[in-house]
């Protein structure tokens, strides 16, 4: 039996958040530890610098997502975000700050604009740092969905303590991620300061990652019946973030830094194996959650979008993959700093 | 208000608000790469300089431009989850097109050029914004045919009440799209042109208060934004005008809303000023140019355009069975209608839109007059007015997008699904209210600093410096290289 293009596009969609997830899972990283690495405004233009070609093209990540879920499964769109709805303006608010901040902040001379625009960065990677683990937290968990596929819960339904842990699971994981690529991106006192908090990241997250998965089993459904997919990328991200922290103790941060990667992969394809067939399971009624086949777009659509995705993304993962070698070199204070 | 209200108001809100930065970007993205095709082609260190001054202007407007289009990626599904699953098999794919096609080019080769001076070969270089400028313009033509599919439905049919897709190719050549492409983005350019235009003037104003080099430079820009401009507003008339014969056949009530038709008109007289009672359905005061409007929409002197009221009662008729009285009680209506709301917004914001045209043509041709007379430099009166018309793009711009969105109420997709059934069903009033205050609370903040940015750099000179701006007090200075500094 083939897979349906409803099945790929779930796949592909996944893949995008890995996208998503992993690219700008350093950005945000890199934004949060800015106040703390970062001591002098000097340091902290090398700290944004590390990221400032690259920052907006990760960021198209999340909308190259969005816009797939949209044209791939509207339900699961329309269904997300308008229950996610107020999770969804303080993420927003978030990335606006964050986006305007790199821009605007060293165009002054000014300590309190640029002092007032770093927190904006800091917040600005903070606040979706968090609440994109809330949200697919609760994703996962199920959420109160009617059999017009409505949510019908409200905001604070959505901070229960199951999806705050993994809110903090995404946090660690992204901090720990910025903080891998900065130890590569700078010299000196900076790249001391990285080396120092690497560790704490790295127990954190452990830590971290293992109590959701624990949680899942007390809290979720998410393992009720076990798929093979589940299996592999839970001992996957395991033994990745293992493979990181070995790494790490004997000071090899490229190797840390691509298994805290695969760790975030991981996590990706754990939580999207436990979701399927489902993509919103509905704790109202069974009947009523979204699934992969009720929540899809047509064959048609599908089709055409396949044809679409399978020559852009390559395409792009390309040029994206030449900017990573073009700006490959270590920033450091005698750089040209451009933001 | 209740909770459609809002939504609707929250969308105008913020897309009027994107639309200012977009413009900007499409047309200034392009005038920087011809200056910095310039600086490639002859060498001249002065284009380099020209390059990097627009440049920075042009990066601080696309800064606002990205920001605020990401809540208009969220939107849809936030405010109108019902539209987007009606229309999630056709909306969606233009939607992930433009960011898998346009997006990712327009922002990773941005960030290419701005990072990449002295770093990446000149011509390479020189390519990177090149594509970033054909990234926003393709942008455009992919979020326009998802805005077409509203406003002119086509390829799909209608299956267990969803709008699914039956013609992919059909979709991306609708026919509105095809005018609205290059209305929209020459609209763009002229935004661009006067704004270098204006910038320009302001410099060219302060005479002998500054060096010889920047007046060259400045004069040069002005001259490229006048060429560019005038091949732009003449385009946009163009393309609007089509637009405006295409709107009588498939949009006839936008039309009629456009140019306060209340009844149906043969010969058709163009209105030129007109105070309407909207509650009544007729005209109060209405001076008009007799057949002028007949020989506009069919390039002859008759031809009946419809109005208002008639066209209200055949809709009526029409789609009586799927709009009928439950739906006008479900929804506390009196009747059910198919009348635009505030008529008065879509006619003057049409007559806004032309008459900002109009304006800016004839700037244009002054401005090319002075020139070839030599005597552009002395002519103060002008130059202030040029300073000032860098609003006038931004008035036809926005006007525009009030006349298609309005005129178009109360359909969400013309002829297929009412604005009432589009809104989420659980986000009530409060959670709107949170959002609507949150949004304008910071773009207003957001407006502020970016003006003053604006301000900050576009009246500091060109001149001096390793290739940036003179010191001002309270520029920064860029380390090391020079470059685009931030
Ligand atoms: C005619 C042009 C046009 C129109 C009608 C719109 N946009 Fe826009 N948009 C652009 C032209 C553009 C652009 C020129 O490509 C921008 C503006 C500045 C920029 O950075 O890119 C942009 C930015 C931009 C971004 C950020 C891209 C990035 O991170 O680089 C998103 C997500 C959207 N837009 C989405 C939308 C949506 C959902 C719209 C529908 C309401 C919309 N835009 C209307
Ligand atoms: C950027 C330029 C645009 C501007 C300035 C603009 C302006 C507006 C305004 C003022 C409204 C509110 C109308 C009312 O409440 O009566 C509106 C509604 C809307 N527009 Fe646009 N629009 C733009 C582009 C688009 C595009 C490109 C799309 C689709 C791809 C779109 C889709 C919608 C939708 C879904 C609504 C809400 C429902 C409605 O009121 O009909 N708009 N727009
Ligand atoms: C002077 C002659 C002009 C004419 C006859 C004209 C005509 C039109 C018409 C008929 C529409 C509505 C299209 C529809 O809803 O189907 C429109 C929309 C619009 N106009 Fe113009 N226009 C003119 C000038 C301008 C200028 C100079 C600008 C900007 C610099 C501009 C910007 C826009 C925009 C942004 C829209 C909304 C998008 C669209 O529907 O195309 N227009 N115009």
């Amino acid at each position: 039996m083939g897979i349906e293009l409803s099945e790929l596009w779930f796949v592909l969609i996944g893949v995008l958040f890995v996208g998503f997830f992993f690219l700008e899972g350093f950005d945000y990283g890199v934004g949060i530890l800015l106040p703390f690495v970062g001591k002098t405004d000097k340091e902290r233009r090398v700290v944004i610098n590390s990221i400032g070609p690259v920052w907006d093209a990760n960021e198209v990540w999340l909308l190259t997502a969005g816009g797939a879920m949209f044209a791939a499964f509207p339900h699961w769109y329309a269904t997300m975000f308008s229950g996610f709805y107020l999770a969804l303006f303080v993420i927003l608010f978030g990335l606006i700050i964050r986006g305007v901040a790199f821009e605007f902040r060293s165009k002054a001379d000014d300590v309190r604009w640029r002092r007032t625009w770093d927190y904006a960065i800091f917040l600005g990677s903070l606040i979706p740092a968090i609440l994109f683990g809330v949200a697919f937290a609760n994703i996962v968990r199920g959420m109160a969905i009617d059999e017009t596929m409505t949510y019908t819960g409200t905001f604070f339904d959505l901070l229960n303590p199951y999806s705050l842990v993994g809110g903090l699971v995404t946090l660690s994981l992204f901090i720990l991620h910025g903080a891998l690529f900065l130890e590569m991106k700078t010299e000196g006192e900076i790249r001391e300061r990285v080396q120092a908090i690497t560790r704490p990241a790295w127990f954190a997250a452990v830590v971290l990652t293992v109590g959701f998965v624990l949680f899942s089993f007390v809290d979720t459904t998410m393992f009720d019946s076990v798929n093979p997919v589940q299996v592999v990328s839970l001992l996957g991200t395991v033994g990745a973030l293992l493979f990181a922290g070995f790494n790490l103790f004997r000071a090899r941060f490229g190797l840390a830094f691509i298994g805290n990667g695969l760790a975030i992969v991981g996590v990706v394809a754990l939580l999207f194996s436990s979701l399927f067939p489902n993509v919103m399971p509905s704790t109202t009624d069974v009947a009523y959650s979204l699934t992969v086949y009720n929540a899809s777009s047509t064959e048609y659509t599908l089709s055409i979008m396949t044809v679409v995705a399978l020559f852009f993304v390559p395409l792009v993962l390309m040029y994206q993959g030449w900017t990573y070698w073009v700006f490959r070199k270590r920033v450091t204070t005698d750089s040209h700093l451009e933001y | 208000m209740d909770a459609l209200e809002l939504a609707r108001l929250q969308f105008g809100v913020t897309t009027v608000y994107h639309f200012f930065f977009v413009p900007l970007t499409l047309g200034l993205s392009i005038i920087v790469a011809i200056m910095h095709t310039q600086w490639v082609r002859t060498g001249d260190e002065r284009y380099e300089k020209m390059t990097k001054f627009w440049g920075k202007l042009f990066l601080i407007n696309f800064a606002m431009g990205v920001v605020t289009g990401i809540v208009q990626e969220f939107q849809f599904g936030m405010n109108w989850s019902e539209y987007s699953r009606f229309v999630g098999d056709i909306f969606g794919a233009p939607l992930a097109i433009e960011a898998l096609m346009a997006f990712f080019l327009e922002s990773t080769f941005l960030g290419l050029w701005i990072f990449g001076w002295g770093r990446l070969p000149q011509k390479v270089h020189l390519a990177t914004i090149w594509l970033a400028a054909l990234g926003a313009n393709l942008s455009a033509y992919w979020i326009l045919v998802a805005n077409s599919f509203m406003q002119n439905p086509v390829g799909y049919e209608v299956v267990d009440g969803r709008a699914t897709m039956t013609d992919f190719i059909a979709l991306i050549t609708n026919p509105n799209v095809l005018l609205q492409f290059p209305h929209v983005v020459l609209g763009g350019f002229v935004t661009g042109a006067f704004f270098v235009m204006g910038i320009s003037a302001f410099h060219l104003l302060r005479g002998n208060r500054q060096t010889e080099e920047n007046k060259l430079m400045f004069r040069r820009s002005f001259n490229i934004g006048m060429a560019f401009g005038l091949v732009a507003i003449v385009g946009t008339m163009f393309a609007g005008h089509a637009q405006g014969q295409h709107m009588a056949d498939y949009q006839p009530m936008k039309l009629a809303a456009a140019e306060g038709i209340w009844e149906d008109e043969d010969p058709a007289g163009l209105s030129m000023f007109q105070i309407g009672d909207e509650s009544s359905r007729q005209a109060i005061i209405n001076i008009q140019i007799p057949s002028l409007l007949s020989l506009l929409t069919y390039d002859t002197p008759d031809g009946m355009v419809r109005g208002i009221n008639s066209l209200n009662a055949e809709y009526q008729e029409r789609f009586a069975d799927r709009y009928d009285e439950a739906f006008a009680e479900q929804h506390g209506m009196t009747e059910v209608n198919y009348i635009p709301p505030a008529i008065w917004l879509t006619y003057w914001s049409f007559r806004a839109m032309v008459g900002a045209g109009v304006f800016m043509f004839v700037l244009i041709l002054i401005g090319l007059f002075f020139r070839w007379r030599g005597t552009l430099l002395n002519r103060a009166l002008y130059l202030r007015m040029m300073v000032l018309a860098i609003l006038l793009p931004y008035v036809a711009n926005t006007t525009g997008w009030l006349l298609t969105e309005f005129g178009r109420q109360p359909w969400i997709v013309f002829g297929e699904m009412r604005i009432e059934e589009a809104v989420s069903p659980n986000v009530g009033v409060g959670a709107l209210l949170i959002t609507l205050i949150g949004f304008t609370l910071i773009y207003g903040v957001l407006m502020a600093a970016d003006i003053w940015l604006l301000w900050k750099y576009g009246s500091a000179g060109i001149d001096k410096g390793d290739g940036d701006a003179v010191p001002v007090e309270g520029v920064p200075q860029p380390d090391a290289q020079p470059a685009v500094s931030y």
